[in-house]
């Protein structure tokens, strides 16, 4: 039993977010402006995601949340324990097995079903907030389907650069419809965003919600001649060979030595617990040992 | 006020209501798919799935419209003492509750185009809701489905105004369905 409402909101603050969420589903893409609450963390540390997870949770819940993939950083550790704490969920850091993943900036390597549900923690929901900063424009611009300036901006970027530059928070079109930042996520992900599961974004500073029911169409946006690329290091993770996931790359010395590996941790230790090795890992039970 | 308009609410609100509106949340993210919620007793003629929908979702901050269908002294207490939702008519109304053919849906209010959220979210009581009849496609659902629906056409037109569009939610005895304005009928 816990001295807290169950998962920490009041419950006029639940329907609050609930609303805004089903207005979210039902115009894929919208960014629907809530009144965000003050949370017992700084905005930017998650905020929205984390109010978006007490809205949605049930008592019957596994959570798991990941920042940049991994489960043990502090970000995911601290949000994975508020949860404990305040709505007495079971936790896990196993992608199959939660029913809830609240995340940072990644999607998880495993395909998830149609039963989970996937929170995304939102800096900036406004794809052309860098391009135009009033939100009186922006919201204009979406309202007549305006998009051009930020073709202008791929396209700044091939020829400045002789190829899309944009690597993260690449901007996707939703349903034909909006123009959608799919959070910091890296572009190698953007694929990942037609999926069987509900994706619910929460952005607390700048209090908007938007969603993804299952099944939606997202396209990348690109030209022609320069059809989108999800890209990824290319080498394969030095802990578990995989060549198939998204890559960190790590200084591990002053000599400037290196390593990739996965920055999905659960499907890293996983592989590794099948026995998969790569170039600079040692077995997973001599390294547990 | 009778004392029968004291009852029927959620026993335990925040676990009940988590309950309720993940039910109603995949209902909405997935058209056509039939969910069962239970754990409410509002007065004749509402349903149990209508009475959680509006326990769920509805409060002082939410405009209700009654159709004359649900337009009686015990619901209008019930929905007083559970929600604190004011009554209105349908033009500013967030949510509305009532019998198919009751429910004047040219009037209400289908968002702007800066604001495609501010429409009504049609609560709508129907005696049978089967997976069988109209064809539906659209975001939400993998290849086709099929759902019981009141009409055809009416919801073709309000598809079309998407972005904007009023959001529909079947109730028939503990069972809802959804139809946003994303989904396609045939």
């Amino acid at each position: 039993m816990s001295d807290y409402n169950f998962a920490y909101l009041d419950e006029q603050t639940k329907r609050m977010i609930r609303r805004a969420i089903l207005k979210g589903l039902a115009i894929p893409g919208y960014q629907v402006p809530f009144a965000s609450r003050e949370m017992p963390m700084p905005y930017g540390w998650g905020t929205g995601g984390v109010q978006v997870s007490a809205a949605v949770l049930t008592p019957d819940d596994t959570f798991k949340v990941i920042d940049q993939g991994a489960d043990d950083t502090t970000n995911a550790v601290s949000i994975r324990r508020f949860f404990q704490k305040t709505a007495g969920i079971a936790v896990t850091e196993a992608t199959a097995d939660a029913s809830v993943i609240q995340t940072r900036h990644r999607i998880p390597e495993q395909v998830l079903r149609s039963d989970q549900i996937i929170v995304y923690q939102v800096p900036i929901p406004e794809p052309l907030r860098f391009l135009e900063p009033s939100e009186v424009e922006t919201r204009k611009m979406h309202s007549l389907e305006e998009y051009g300036l930020m073709h202008v901006k791929l396209y700044e970027d091939i020829s400045q650069h002789g190829d899309i530059a944009t690597a993260y928070a690449y901007p996707v079109k939703v349903e034909g419809r909006y123009v959608m930042d799919p959070s910091p996520i890296p572009k190698f992900d953007n694929p990942k965003l037609e999926m069987a599961g509900i994706q619910l974004f929460g952005a607390g500073r700048e209090q908007r919600i938007y969603a993804i029911p299952p099944y939606t169409k997202v396209v990348s946006l690109d030209f022609e001649d320069y059809p989108f690329q999800p890209t990824k290091a290319d080498h394969a993770c030095d802990l578990c060979a995989a060549t198939d996931s998204y890559l960190d790359e790590l200084i591990v010395d002053d000599e400037g030595s290196r390593m990739f590996m996965c920055s999905d941790t659960d499907y890293c230790s996983t592989r590794r617990k099948q026995g998969h090795n790569g170039a600079q890992g040692v077995p997973y039970a001599e390294d547990a040992a | 006020m009778q004392t029968h308009c004291l009852e029927g609410g959620f026993l335990n609100q925040p676990i009940d209501a988590s309950h309720a509106f993940r039910a109603i949340m995949i209902a909405m993210a997935r058209p056509g798919e039939i969910s069962v919620v239970a754990g409410v007793k509002p007065p004749e003629p509402m349903s149990t799935a209508a009475g959680t929908v509006l326990l769920t979702l509805c409060d002082p901050e939410t405009p209700l419209f009654l159709a004359p269908s649900h337009d009686t002294p015990q619901i209008r207490d019930w929905i007083t003492f559970y929600t604190g939702a004011p009554f209105t008519v349908a033009e500013h109304a967030i949510f509305a509750i009532g019998a198919w053919d009751q429910l004047p849906l040219a009037v209400f209010p289908c968002g702007t185009a800066e604001y495609p959220d501010r429409s009504t979210t049609l609560i709508v009581e129907l005696p049978t809701l089967t997976s069988s009849g109209a064809m539906l496609s659209g975001p939400g659902i993998k290849d086709q489905t099929e759902l019981s629906l009141p009409g055809t056409k009416i919801f073709q037109d309000n598809a079309r105004l998407f972005p904007l569009g009023l959001d529909f939610i079947f109730t028939c005895g503990g069972c809802i369905a959804a139809l946003p304005r994303t989904t396609r009928v045939s």
